[in-house]
């Protein structure tokens, strides 16, 4: 909470109005983003929640430059004093990686096949520290240890398919931690991972997040990985953000009908083990349909329980029910 | 009534039976010519009662889809036995297999790659019918559109190819594959990882539906507890290739006997606490 909303002034990050919309997506071509506004303060952990098709992914990579160059993107993506929209590619090279890093979904596709694991991080390092040859290996040893892996001379000199699951995931956060960046983006990384090695993963990002002060954007579709773990947390629907604040509050008192929603899907198994068998199970309705994006009001209104006449004929505008949080939807006064 | 059936267990006959399976790989280490032997499965013993679903549980690696594929037949198992409806099958011969196939079917984790690309979700549907003979001319689209709507896909969408799908909505359309051929078992391997927690939750009650209109037997293969401790009758966990304890979901997670049970259940335990506390306002 002490992390919540500081000035503006300070904010590492500041995302202004982001539209994006992807071209040739067909007939029905949405935005993926739209009119997004968000900041990441130093050292933040911050939690970007939603069900796939939120637009979580096109934010991340916006952030990063690596949206396909036939992509229309309006808006201001401001990082320290430059404005990342405006950058050419020799202008990303200093940030993407080296300011900026990613941690992908599956650590073993995002690292070269046929590339020592150790050499793969030496790369990174060589290209944005040159003239640092001597210490490179070192480094690289560091960053190993870094992530608390042991055996790192094994380890270095292996390839991918030589090592663990685990493993491998320690190797792609050393990657990204590489040098030191200010951001770290973890795009949905503990999806398809087991329940062991999903709180490894957790423990790991949270302890770099401490010992290095990088900020963290943390994308994810499952609401009880970011309690305990995230500061704040920022909901997207339909490539909207519709509500944030810190987690500690959203948590407890969820305002947008679609975080409500959300928050009731998470599985109470431990909590309740003896639920009768072939009960139905808790859903949002629905899913997102082209009609939404059509319609005049709200592009959650089909699937809300909360929606009145004004819904379906205009789109909310944001409210700032307390300090530190917002909310799209009409049912907060506005 | 339905509870106690199950609880009861070893009283009702089991729809299948896995006694003393095992299934071992050999593999080349890639740039030498070493040779390795995975142990697959290590004398794996499983039943399934019928019209349960019974989650097997366990690390990536455990051997839980070597099983699956030794009980959909599509692997031989090196030793043991298989037990389908009173017969031992792992032996069947293929003019056996015809009849038998249509009985047990499989709806795996990638949709995407699972389901033809080229082909519509009609013919999708359609095929398993023409395959095995059940529908012909005009009456195969027909019976594929009303396996659409059963599965809650609209019928208008027919002609749509799987990646014009949405995951979920995939995920659907190979349900309504697999239950084509009107089964008795369906194996779903990791068929609802990857997708997000308001799609597993309508694709759960789905097959919930499914397996109350058609007294389907499911064996769910999962490596998320907190999903299968939703909707499981009974838990098998499985490690390093054997079954290494099965009970009711109730006894697995109020009561784990073995030490990777409780492994595999304290990580749950504390994502879901901290979420808990997190709702009640409490303090991380």
């Amino acid at each position: 909470m002490t992390h919540a909303q500081s000035a503006p002034a300070s904010a590492m990050l500041s995302v202004h109005a982001l539209t994006v919309q992807y071209s040739g997506a067909g007939e029905t071509s949405h935005p993926a983003l739209l009119k997004v506004d968000f900041e990441v303060n130093r050292g933040e952990i911050v939690g970007i929640l939603g069900e796939s098709g939120s637009g979580k992914s096109t934010l991340a990579l916006s952030i990063l430059g690596l949206l396909p160059k036939s992509t229309s993107i309006a808006g201001t993506i401001r990082f320290k004093d430059k404005d990342l929209l405006l950058l050419n590619e020799s202008g990303w090279r200093g940030i993407r990686g080296a300011r900026i890093a990613m941690v992908f979904q599956d650590p073993g596709l995002a690292l070269s096949p046929v590339m020592r694991v150790g050499d793969q991080i030496a790369e990174v390092l060589r290209a944005h520290r040159p003239g640092e040859g001597k210490q490179r290996r070192q480094q690289v040893v560091e960053s190993l240890e870094d992530v608390g892996l042991v055996q790192v001379e094994r380890i270095y000199k292996a390839y991918p398919h030589q090592l663990s699951g685990g493993e491998l995931h320690r190797v792609a956060i050393a990657q990204a931690l590489a040098c030191r960046p200010d951001i770290v983006i973890a795009d949905e990384p503990t999806r398809s991972v087991d329940g062991t090695r999903q709180a490894e993963i957790l423990d790991l990002l949270r302890e770099t997040n401490r010992k290095f002060g990088c900020a963290l954007i943390f994308v994810t579709h499952d609401p009880a990985l970011l309690a305990g773990f995230a500061d704040r947390v920022i909901l997207m629907y339909a490539g909207r953000i519709v509500e944030e604040g810190p987690v500690s509050q959203v948590f407890r008192r969820p305002l947008h009908p679609y975080t409500k929603g959300l928050l009731q899907l998470v599985p109470t198994a431990l909590q309740s083990p003896g639920r009768p068998r072939g009960q139905r199970l808790p859903a949002l309705p629905g899913s997102l349909s082209d009609s939404d994006h059509l319609s005049p009001g709200c592009i959650f209104a089909s699937r809300c329980f909360a929606r009145t006449n004004v819904c379906q004929s205009e789109p909310p505008g944001e409210v700032v029910p307390e300090q530190g949080r917002r909310v799209s939807c009409f049912n907060y006064g506005n | 009534m339905e509870i106690e059936e199950t609880t009861r267990g070893a009283t009702t006959p089991a729809l299948v039976r896995a006694v003393g399976l095992s299934k071992s790989y050999v593999q080349r280490a890639p740039f030498s010519q070493k040779r390795f032997v995975i142990d697959a499965l290590v004398d794996a013993e499983l039943e399934v009662a019928p019209a349960s679903l019974t989650a097997l549980v366990g690390e990536s690696g455990s051997g839980k889809s070597t099983l699956a594929r030794c009980l959909a037949m599509l692997e031989k198992p090196d030793g043991g036995e298989t037990w389908f409806e009173g017969a031992e099958i792992s032996r069947a011969t293929d003019r056996d297999l015809v009849l038998l196939r249509p009985k047990i079917q499989m709806v795996h984790q990638d949709s995407a790659g699972a389901l033809n690309p080229w082909f519509t979700a009609a013919q999708i549907i359609a095929e398993p019918l023409d395959i095995q003979r059940r529908e012909s001319g005009p009456m195969l689209r027909s019976r594929a559109c009303e396996l659409m709507e059963e599965v809650g896909l609209s019928a208008n969408w027919a002609g749509r190819r799987p990646l014009e799908f949405s995951g979920g909505q995939r995920q659907r359309l190979a349900i309504a594959r697999a239950i084509a051929l009107k089964p008795v078992f369906l194996i779903l391997d990791e068929s609802l990882s990857g997708l997000d927690l308001s799609t597993q939750a309508q694709v759960l009650n789905l097959l919930l539906d499914l397996q109350k209109a058609h007294s389907l037997t499911y064996l769910l293969i999962s490596h998320d507890l907190s999903l299968i401790g939703q909707v499981a009758d009974s838990v098998a966990v499985m490690h390093r290739g054997r079954i290494v304890e099965h009970g009711t979901r109730q006894d697995i997670f109020t009561n784990p006997r073995h030490a990777h049970t409780r492994e595999l259940l304290n990580s749950v335990r504390l994502v879901e606490s901290s979420f808990r506390t997190a709702q009640a306002g409490g303090q991380q």
